[in-house]
């Protein structure tokens, strides 16, 4: 096999596995559950078992914190340990924002490379549109996060 | 006579393509859907191309070529299983999956004083290493009549726990349903010492075949069962069509599950009767140009011989479980003696997620499954959250594993030292 197709392989490879998402894998941010909370969602990839109990607390429309605990594979777990990271801070309006955009980048098929203004280290996750079958790993906790900031207005 | 692995992958055109940037397709997830030899392909088409027509109706000759087309494939159905009853025994589905769901919803239907109608206080067998479709229906069925369910434990080593079996197979025990070999685990479940019983307290036997009928030769009278299914798109066949055979005085006896046109002998304006077995159970057009090409998948099998596919698929398991064994944080999640076990094996590596080595794989031309293999409570009993598992069949060989193996340790590396 000549070796630049073996290259192009890895190159796509390493597409999806950014070393970002990699470090999120390895070391991630804000797991492990807050005791208190205003809303709390447990979430499940039922085809492939991946889990997310996401919790998030509220100082009026401001997100002052969002912790969670899960288990699954490096897409999905890095996916939300970087999600948490960007959206502590914001306000629920900013951060249903930056949400729509990277579920838009997660259905753009390879097209987009995702706005770093908007996104930050997110847009490492632009490959992963490319493998439709890893675009519902990506998304598991932003879609628990979409349920937990309903939530947690309802209750408010 | 043995398998010829290479003349075997000529018949398969998959073969002719490559995957992910030129690699050859190392195929290793037959246990979800085989690969299909060009005769089979060809049988389907041909069928649509020039003698597509109406089985059962139609007053012309291309009806009666698609019903001759169509009941041939009954008729192969019926040799290749040995059915005792011949090709009245044997039931097209759409699927196992079908199969299995009519079993249990003609057994819901039955009124009280059939031999299949459940009540309160009765019990259905079943075994922790179900597939979802040999479970959740008879979780249903029980929930439906207030039968209970009860199963067998499963070892660590991931075999059936038959320890106690006169506590789960009770007097009130009315059906006992089992995979014949797991789709997960790989292992090939004693047969013999469960019918007995069942048959002891008057329960009837089902056997999921999805995972044997495939691989090795399986005879129902020999066997001694009662009900078996199967999918034809395992077992080298197309998708849409699926197997059920039962003996026939009991299928005489089962009430019927989907009512229509072809399944009645009489009907008027408040009411029907139903035709005689099998076309009691086969309510409308079927899937005729998948049964056929389910037929000539079969007349293939049995021109390689199912004692040949099961020796070579042992063979090729024993050189993978041992090339699997020196790979240090491999674990094999069922049994790793080549010993009643097919060619389905699953496994862990250190703590990388079973997506993550799949994805590798795949990055390397190899093609597997991972997850819970829609059998949630095995994975659970086994304490993995997910597996990947490589399954094997005729056209695998060594050369396949070796590619494996590699790709395996390249996982490793992947995720283990960036
Ligand atoms: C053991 C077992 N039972 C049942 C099924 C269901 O078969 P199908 O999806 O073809 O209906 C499968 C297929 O995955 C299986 O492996």
């Amino acid at each position: 096999m000549p070796p630049n197709i073996l290259g192009v392989v890895k190159m796509e490879l390493d597409s999806l596995y950014q070393e970002v998402i990699l470090d999120h894998y390895k070391h991630p941010q804000h797991k492990g559950l807050n005791s208190t909370f205003d809303a709390q969602v447990h979430h499940v990839n039922t085809s492939c078992g991946d889990e997310v109990t996401l919790n998030i607390n509220l100082d009026g429309y401001c997100i002052t914190s969002l912790s969670w605990d899960g288990q699954g594979c490096s897409i999905s777990q890095a996916s939300v340990s970087m999600m948490s990271d960007l959206l502590t801070g914001k306000t629920l309006e900013e951060a249903a924002f930056i949400v729509k955009n990277f579920i838009d980048l997660m259905g753009s098929k390879g097209t987009s490379i995702g706005d770093p203004l908007i996104l930050e280290d997110a847009v490492a996750f632009a490959g992963v549109s490319k493998f439709p079958g890893r675009v519902k790993c990506a998304l598991l906790g932003w879609m628990a996060y979409k349920d937990v900031a309903i939530q947690a207005q309802a209750k408010n | 006579m043995s398998i010829s692995v290479s003349q075997i992958r000529k018949d398969f055109p998959i073969f002719e393509r490559t995957v992910r940037g030129g690699k050859s397709l190392v195929y290793l997830d037959s246990g979800a859907t085989s690969q299909k030899p060009i005769s089979v392909i060809e049988a389907e088409s041909n069928f649509y191309k020039l003698h597509n027509a109406a089985a059962h109706r139609g007053a012309h000759q291309l009806a009666e070529e698609a019903t001759d087309a169509y009941e041939g494939a009954r008729q192969i159905v019926a040799d290749f299983l040995a059915a005792p009853g011949g090709a009245d025994e044997i039931i097209f589905t759409k699927s196992a999956t079908e199969s299995l769901n009519l079993l249990a919803y003609a057994m819901g239907n039955a009124p009280i004083g059939n031999r299949f109608a459940l009540e309160r206080g009765d019990r259905i067998v079943v075994t922790e290493m179900e597939h979802h479709a040999n479970l959740v229906p008879w979780q249903q069925l029980a929930s439906r009549t207030g039968a209970d369910l009860a199963w067998f434990g499963i070892t660590d080593e991931g075999r059936l726990d038959l320890s106690n079996i006169d506590e789960i197979i009770t007097r009130n025990t009315k059906i006992v349903s089992l995979t014949h070999q797991s789709n997960v685990l790989g292992t090939i479940n004693p047969l013999s010492e469960i019918i007995t019983r069942a048959h002891e307290v008057g329960a009837i036997v089902i056997l999921d075949a999805c995972q044997s009928v495939p691989h090795m030769a399986v005879n129902v009278e020999t066997l001694g069962i009662d009900f078996l299914a199967f999918s034809g798109h395992k077992s080298l066949g197309p998708t849409g069509v699926g197997i059920l055979w039962g003996r026939k005085d009991l299928l005489d006896e089962l009430p019927p599950f989907l009512y229509g046109g072809s399944m009645v002998r009489s009907v008027d304006m408040t009411g029907a009767t139903w035709s005689a077995v099998p076309q009691k159970f086969e309510a409308g057009v079927p899937n005729m140009a998948q049964a056929v090409g389910l037929g000539e998948a079969l007349t293939y099998l049995t021109q390689l011989g199912m004692d040949n596919v099961s020796a070579h698929e042992h063979a090729l398991t024993g050189y993978l479980l041992e090339k699997m064994s020196f790979i240090s944080d491999l674990t094999v999640v069922g049994p790793t003696k080549n010993l009643s076990r097919g060619g389905a094996i699953s496994f862990t590596l250190g703590n990388i997620h079973p997506h993550d080595v799949g994805q590798y794989l795949d990055s390397q031309g190899v093609a597997v499954r991972t997850g819970h293999h829609c059998a949630w409570p095995l994975a659970k009993r086994m304490q993995v959250p997910a597996t990947t598992r490589a399954s094997l069949y005729i056209y695998n060989d060594e050369s396949d594993c070796d590619v494996l193996i590699e790709a395996i340790q390249g996982a490793s590396k992947y995720f283990g030292s960036r």
